[in-house]
């Protein structure tokens, strides 16, 4: 069979055109197509019963933290969460050949302070002496500007949107830039496997692993599943936890009838745990 | 003289090559039966079908981790219309919450197939913890 030029030309012409087309073609049938499958997507959403707010926040009234409040505070939070605690004996069967603790590299999400130490700018050498001997609660203040956030290099530590400073424990590196941004000493480095140290095992909440840095996540998981943080279940009424953004909220009300002050609030990140003295 | 020394060295190199092959012929790797959980078996359907689940189950994993982390959202209503805790061990309805046997689900295949998932290092079977 013999071809003209002409007719080879107009066949591959044709032919380029539905070439080309091909892909735009495709393109639309696919988007046409997903808005139906989209229908049948699966879908996420939260518990009716979740506790939500437009900024969390904190008050913690000082006056009724005694010694033991702030010990049941500081346990329940262990429990809760799994923290290491360095001084107990690990179970030589499970976890042969641990190594000797180093009690400087210990594991705090919240846990008590001297007033000089929480509040180093406020030292007066005239101040009371009942505020030398209290004992103050000192967490992570989920600040609104939060420094760590800004270091972090993978977004391991990001600021969720309802105002809760949180890890992705598995996003987390280990290069401890957010500790060395964070003026409050709020995150603690995984310098070893924490699980020996482990009493009681929390099932409801992971342990961490060795290179990993931690802190408090205002109990995340608990307030989706509409319960209150486990430190203040365990305070005796002297925390509280609210949005900060709800003028009703009981935060706010405590915050209007008190005088309270927040740590080196000089800095300008904006700390969320409020002090009622 | 050459013709020979080639097709002897030929013969051992395709040998060679198949190594993998014929060391496996007639041996004990066949592939692991996964034992389901009375729980899994009454429930008769996972999260995706059987065979997206085999192929898809870290994907998935992963976007629920995102998910229950970044948005704060611990429900999935899976496309078949069954509801999961996005949770790999924690509640009722989360994968151990079915899958209640880690060893005999999870453990076996992975050790099978050589990967060694860190999901265990950081997440707890509440059956090894609790006891």
């Amino acid at each position: 069979m013999k071809k003209s030029r002409r007719s080879f030309l107009k066949a591959a012409g044709v032919s380029a055109v539905a070439i080309g087309a091909a892909p735009a073609i495709k393109a639309v049938a696919v988007a046409s197509g997903g808005a139906a499958t989209n229908a049948s997507a699966a879908v996420k959403s939260r518990k009716t019963e979740a506790l939500s707010a437009h900024r969390w926040g904190m008050v913690i009234d000082t006056s009724k933290i005694t010694e033991e409040v702030a010990e049941a505070v500081v346990e329940a939070c262990r429990k809760a969460h799994n923290i290491p605690d360095f001084n107990h004996e690990p179970d030589q069967e499970k976890y042969p050949d641990t190594r000797p603790v180093d009690h400087k590299q210990e594991i705090k999400w919240i846990w008590e302070e001297h007033y000089q130490h929480a509040f180093p700018e406020m030292e007066d050498e005239f101040l009371a002496e009942k505020f030398r001997q209290l004992p103050f609660l000192v967490t992570c203040n989920h600040c609104k500007n939060a420094p760590c956030v800004q270091a972090c290099p993978t977004k391991a530590t990001f600021k969720r949107e309802d105002g809760i400073v949180l890890m992705d424990f598995h996003r987390c590196i280990g290069c401890r830039f957010c500790m060395a941004a964070c003026p409050f000493g709020s995150r603690s480095f995984n310098f070893r496997d924490p699980r020996p140290f482990i009493s009681e095992f929390n099932p409801d909440f992971p342990t961490r692993s060795k290179g990993v840095v931690e802190k408090c996540n205002l109990c995340a998981e608990r307030l989706a599943k509409g319960l209150q943080p486990a430190c203040v279940e365990a305070s005796e009424g002297a925390i509280v936890v609210g949005d900060l953004e709800d003028p009703e909220s009981e935060v706010r009300a405590l915050l209007n009838e008190n005088y309270a002050i927040r740590r080196k609030q000089e800095l300008g990140t904006e700390p969320s745990v409020y002090y009622v003295m | 003289m050459s013709k020979n020394a080639i097709i002897a060295g030929l013969v051992v190199f395709v040998a060679a090559a198949l190594f993998p092959f014929w060391f496996n012929i007639g041996g004990t790797n066949a592939a692991p039966e996964i034992e389901l959980s009375e729980k899994a078996k009454a429930a008769k359907q996972c999260v995706l079908d059987k065979y997206d689940m085999r192929a898809n189950h870290m994907s998935l994993l992963d976007e629920w981790r995102d998910s229950v982390v970044r948005d704060a959202d611990r429900m999935y209503k899976s496309t078949n219309g069954k509801d999961f805790g996005m949770s790999l061990s924690t509640g009722e309805n989360s994968c151990l919450g079915c899958h209640t046997d880690k060893a005999k689900f999870c453990d076996r295949c992975h050790t099978y197939a050589s990967v060694t998932p860190y999901c265990w290092e950081c997440h707890t079977d509440p059956k090894e913890v609790t006891q």
